[in-house]
Formats: C-alpha cells, structure tokens, sequence
C-alpha cells in the first residue's frame, strides 16, 4: 500500500465570486486550498507565490480567459497542472483548454465529490475527461476515409483507446471501465493519458478548428 | 468561358476593405472580392494610372461608389449567366445589321460611328449581363444595345457602363470554382477591353485623340487636386459612416439578446423564486433553462427545411424525459444521422429507456450516449440505481419487453439491457445503418 499523498494544494480561478466561495466551501477539508483568484493577472501572480499542485480554472475570463493564464504560466516556467472547471460545454472552449495544455475539463454541474477526486487525479498526473469531452474527442478523431493521416502514431486512437472512450462517454467511472474491458485502473489511466496527448499534439483536422466549426452546426 | 450550368447562389457584394487598406481600401476590396493578393490588384492600378490616368479615375470611381467595411453582405441571388459570350456576340451583329440598315439609307452613320457602336454593344452586353445577371436574360441583355446605340458617342456609353456599378454595386455571385472565377475574370476584362477599344477607335477615327488625352489629364489634375483637399473629410465621413452601421448591427443584437433573455432566462429565475422550497422542481426548471440557453447560444436549433437529426432528436426527447421526471439527463452525441423511420423508432425506445432510468434509477444522472459511426447507430442509456436481474423482469413490464425490444427487433436493430443489482442499468439500443 502506497502511502496516502497529501492532499493537493489548489488554487481556484475564476471571476464570479460568488462561484469561487462555493467551490472553496465545497472543497473544504477534501483538498488543500491555496487561495483564489479572480483575475488572469492575479492567477499568474498566485501560481508564482503559492505554487499550487492544481489551478481549477475558469475557461471564460476578461483578458484572454483560461487560455492565457495557462499560456503565462508556462512561461514562468515550471507550470502547476490545470483542471478546466467551466460553465460552458462548447466544442470550441473544451478543445481550445485542452489543446493549451489542461490535464482535463469537468464542466461546473459535477458533484463536489467527482470534482474531488478530479483534482486527486489531476495532481497525480492523469488526464480527467467528461463524458462530454470524451464525446468530442471521439467525434474528432472518428475515422473519415477521406482526410489524410500525417502522423499515424499521433492522429489515430487505438482501439483500445477509442473503447476506454466510449465507456468515458457512455458515464462510466474508471473503476467500471477497468472491470468493463479486464485490465488495471493503472491501464485505464494510461490509455486517457495517452488520448490527452494525441489530443494536445495532434493536427488531425486541424483540431480547433474542427471545435470551432462544430459551434456553427 | 465555356457555357456553365446556372446553378443559383448567393455571393458576398463588393465591398471596401477598410480594414486592409492604403488608400481608400477599394484595392483590398476587390482583391478579396476575387479572391487573389491586393498586391496584383495595386499593381494593376498604379500601371493603369500611369497609362493615361485610367486607373485613378477607376479607383475614385470606385471609392466613391463602393460602400465600405465588412458588414454582413445581403445575399444577392444571380444566376450565372450562360454564354455569355455568344449573347454578346449576338448583340454585336444586332447592333452591326442596325447601324448598316441605316447607312443604306443614308442617315448619319458612317464608319466612324458604326464600329465603335458595335464595340461597345458588344463589351456593355457582357458587362452588364455581368453586373445585372439577377435580371431575365431578355430584358437586360435588350437593354444594353438600346441605350450603347442611344448614346451614339463612344465616350458616353463609356460613361454608361461606368456609372452601372453605381446604380447597383454588385459584382455577379462570387464564384465558387477557380474555374469559375477565372471565367468571370476574362469575360469581365474582355467587355472592358472592348468597351474602352470602341472608345479609342472612335477618338483616333475622328482624330482627337491627342485632345482627349488633355482632357482626361486635366480632369485628372482636378481630380488629384479635390482629391487632396477633400481626403480627411471624406476619411472621416466614411469612417463615421462604418462606424454607425456596425453600431447599428450591435444595437440590434443587443435587443434581439434581450429579448431572449427576457422570454427565457428572466422567466425561469422568477418561477425559481416561486418555487423556492422544492429544491427539485428548482433543479428541474434549471436544468430545462440551462439547456435551452446553450442550445440557443451554441445556435443548435435546426434551420427549417433541414432534415431532422438523430442527435437534436435525442437532446428534445431527453428534455423532455427532464422535464416530467426532474432527472439530469446528459446527451453525449458522436456523429449524426437523418432521422428515418428506423431512426425514430430508434429514438423513442431511447426515450422509453431514458423514462425508466429516470423513474427507477434514484436520483442519478442519466447519460445518454449515441453514435452514428461505421454503417450502425448505437444509443446506450445508462443510470447508476440499484439495478435489478434482467431475467427477474416481471412479464407485465410492457415497457421494457415491448416499448424497447419489441420495437427496436421490428426495425431491424437489437437492444441488450445490463443490468446487475447495485451495478446500475444500462440499456443498449443497436441499429444498422441504412445506406444513404
């Protein structure tokens, strides 16, 4: 038995202020919380001060939003992990989040409990997909005849992969997918590591756009 | 320059790219217009201003006459004119047998007159069947000899084709091919040739060409004169003239969001206030709200006309599952499909499986995962309640046996349902995929 890793500290960013005391009270005694911040400005500042193990982060923000914040950190160097925890569910904001380099999305209706252990998870270095964006990964990385593969190692799932999707999609927890498809919660956490970083360095269909493009259908 | 089919569309209206622009943004226009680099098109024009001044009075024309900015454009409905070209040609002997009827008759015409007529019949018919394609082919074709012979000048009919931009300024739809750009180019520039040819003939025929020149080079310099006193004003005018139309495009977003809100999300924050003690019901009407409004911001809603889909049938059908249950219902959609009549019966054994999961599976979300991929259509249905053995499913429940699996068999799919206790229940709606 590993021993039981302390409980990972969080910053929480996010510009309602209301959200972020709810999200603190609910989080109180599950996680360490570092602080908040309402601001890109102030999130950049708080990730250099606190240097937390997780930023639960709001996708939608004046200036530049999650993206930027995620982009400015990495330029500090040595970026804490980001688990987007957004109101929107919009192809284009998940994709767009993901592919900045978030180890994962939960939209804001999830359970104080799931959002617990997305952070757990977060901070032990997996990848966290909602059904939802397991949805458009999915969707994303379907198999159309006719657009080229440039890099099959990067711009197709496996099929095992695409299964732990489906199950992602279809609600189940990682613990069902594992007894679903007989292999380890270890495996399940590899295959939806390995989808985020498809995901993150795939040109498939030039994956923002293909986001983009699904807000217009 | 071939005949092509006449498919009808819609195109972009020329337009000033202020946005891009040197000058007055009429290169940029054009060049985005037709979709090459403005470099060509600037180039284009500084060449034609140094041969005889053409290019700017051209490109003043334009400024004056070409509305500015990058408004949304009013779809103009053209038809591609077919052949064009022989239409042109068919005027151009029209025109050709008139004039000579009338010299044989000894009325005014002499050769001076007659070939440039013929000319600029020819080059005013391919340029404002062009520019006035929307019109039935007879009419304005008809129209074009009658007033390039009216005007029985060359330079007036010159004029003539020149100022019909300004009447209508829109160029024909904007082609979809590069084949279809490329014929729209040459036949344009063919009628200008044309046009500006008849001109020069008659000039040299009657010898004043040396004059015109002087008359074109000073219009020039009082042009470039009135040009320099009047560009910040008319800078100004027309930025203030963009400026109120892309305020006028907020204003009316704003009110046509307001008014959304208003019927929407207002209304449900007042029933949730009136509700305030059944959390449930205030769950419900939020979740009704909250899918509405992303499904109105994300502009999901399917245009008339459009064949229903399987995914937007599922969301409907899964709102209203939410909405008489007050359950979550979360719809996951991979892919779509036209919703057939399989595809229908389809969704309404997913709808009796979203109702069951609803009403036995507690309190838990249901999620609904459908996926339109590799010649079948799959739908899970799944809930986290207590679960039960399907084979202890009492023979009565109708629903299960035949709203489910009755229905789907005689469409030519399966369903499975798992189910374990304590393992929650999850029903697996499966149909072939008709070829489309």
């Amino acid at each position: 038995m590993t021993p039981i890793p302390a409980a990972p500290r969080v910053l929480i960013v996010d510009d309602h202020q209301l959200f972020r005391a709810g999200v603190r009270s609910e989080l109180e005694g599950r996680v360490d919380i570092a602080g908040d911040a309402a601001t890109v400005e102030d999130a950049v500042r708080e990730i250099a001060s606190l240097i937390p193990d997780v930023v639960l982060l709001d996708v939608h923000m004046p200036d530049g939003g999650g993206v930027e914040v995620i982009r400015r950190a990495a330029a500090q160097g040595d970026p804490p992990r980001f688990l987007a925890l957004s109101v929107s569910d919009a192809a284009e904001d998940v994709i767009g989040l993901i592919r900045a380099g978030a180890r994962g999305y939960v939209t804001k209706t999830i359970s104080p409990d799931e959002l617990a252990d997305a952070i757990r998870r977060v901070a032990e270095g997996d990848a966290v997909f909602s059904p939802r964006l397991a949805g458009f990964v999915l969707d994303a990385f379907a198999a159309r005849p006719d657009a080229p593969v440039a890099d099959p190692e990067l711009d197709q799932l496996t099929n095992r992969e695409r299964e732990v999707l489906r199950l992602l999609a279809r609600g189940y927890a990682y613990k069902e997918i594992a007894k679903e498809l007989f292999i380890s919660i270890k495996t399940v956490e590899t295959h939806v590591s390995n989808v985020l970083r498809k995901l993150q360095m795939s040109n498939r269909y030039e994956l923002s756009r293909w986001a983009a493009d699904r807000r217009l259908v | 320059m071939a005949t092509s089919p006449a498919p009808t569309r819609a195109g972009p209206v020329l337009r000033r790219d202020t946005e891009h622009r040197m000058l007055g943004g009429v290169c940029a226009g054009l060049a985005r217009h037709i979709g090459i680099d403005p470099i060509i098109v600037r180039v284009a024009f500084v060449a034609a201003a140094t041969a005889g001044g053409v290019g700017v009075a051209v490109y003043l024309l334009a400024w004056v006459f070409l509305p500015a900015g990058d408004a949304p454009a009013t779809p103009v409905w053209l038809r591609t004119s077919r052949g064009t070209i022989e239409i042109a040609v068919g005027i151009a002997f029209l025109a050709l047998s008139v004039l000579l009827t009338f010299r044989a008759f000894g009325l005014l015409f002499s050769d001076v007159i007659v070939w440039p007529l013929v000319l600029v019949a020819a080059g005013a018919a391919l340029l404002w069947r062009q520019w006035l394609g929307g019109g039935a082919p007879g009419g304005t074709v008809a129209r074009a000899p009658e007033r390039a012979a009216a005007g029985g000048d060359a330079a007036a009919a010159r004029a003539g084709t020149a100022s019909v931009p300004a009447t209508r300024p829109t160029l024909p739809a904007a082609p979809v091919t590069p084949a279809d750009r490329a014929a729209l180019v040459s036949r344009t520039s063919l009628g200008v040739a044309l046009v500006i040819a008849a001109g020069i003939a008659f000039l040299s025929a009657t010898g004043s060409l040396s004059a015109a020149r002087d008359v074109v080079l000073s219009v020039l310099v009082v042009a470039v004169v009135l040009a320099v006193i009047f560009f910040p004003w008319v800078l100004r005018l027309v930025r203030s003239l963009t400026e109120e139309r892309a305020e006028r495009i907020r204003s009316q977003e704003r009110a046509e969001m307001a008014a959304h809100l208003h019927d929407s999300v207002l209304q449900t924050l007042a029933l949730v206030q009136q509700r305030s003690d059944d959390p449930r019901a205030v769950a419900a009407l939020a979740r009704r709200q909250e899918r509405e409004l992303r499904a109105w911001l994300s502009r999901r809603a399917p245009a008339a006309g459009d064949p229903p889909q399987l995914a937007a049938a599922l969301e409907t059908a899964a709102s209203e599952v939410e909405r008489d249950h007050g359950v979550a219902v979360e719809v996951v959609a991979v892919g779509d499909a036209d919703l057939d009549p399989p595809g229908e019966a389809l969704v309404a054994a997913a709808r009796e499986a979203m109702v069951n999961a609803a009403k036995f599976g507690g309190d838990s979300t249901v999620d609904v995962y459908a996926e339109a991929l590799d010649g079948e259509i799959q739908v899970f249905v799944r809930d986290r309640g207590p679960g039960f053995r399907p084979d202890d499913l009492p023979a009565d429940r109708r629903g299960v046996r035949e709203s489910i699996v009755g229905r789907m068999a005689r469409h030519g799919g399966r369903a499975e349902i798992h189910s374990a206790p304590g393992a929650g229940t999850e029903v697996e709606l499966t149909l072939p995929r008709s070829p489309p």
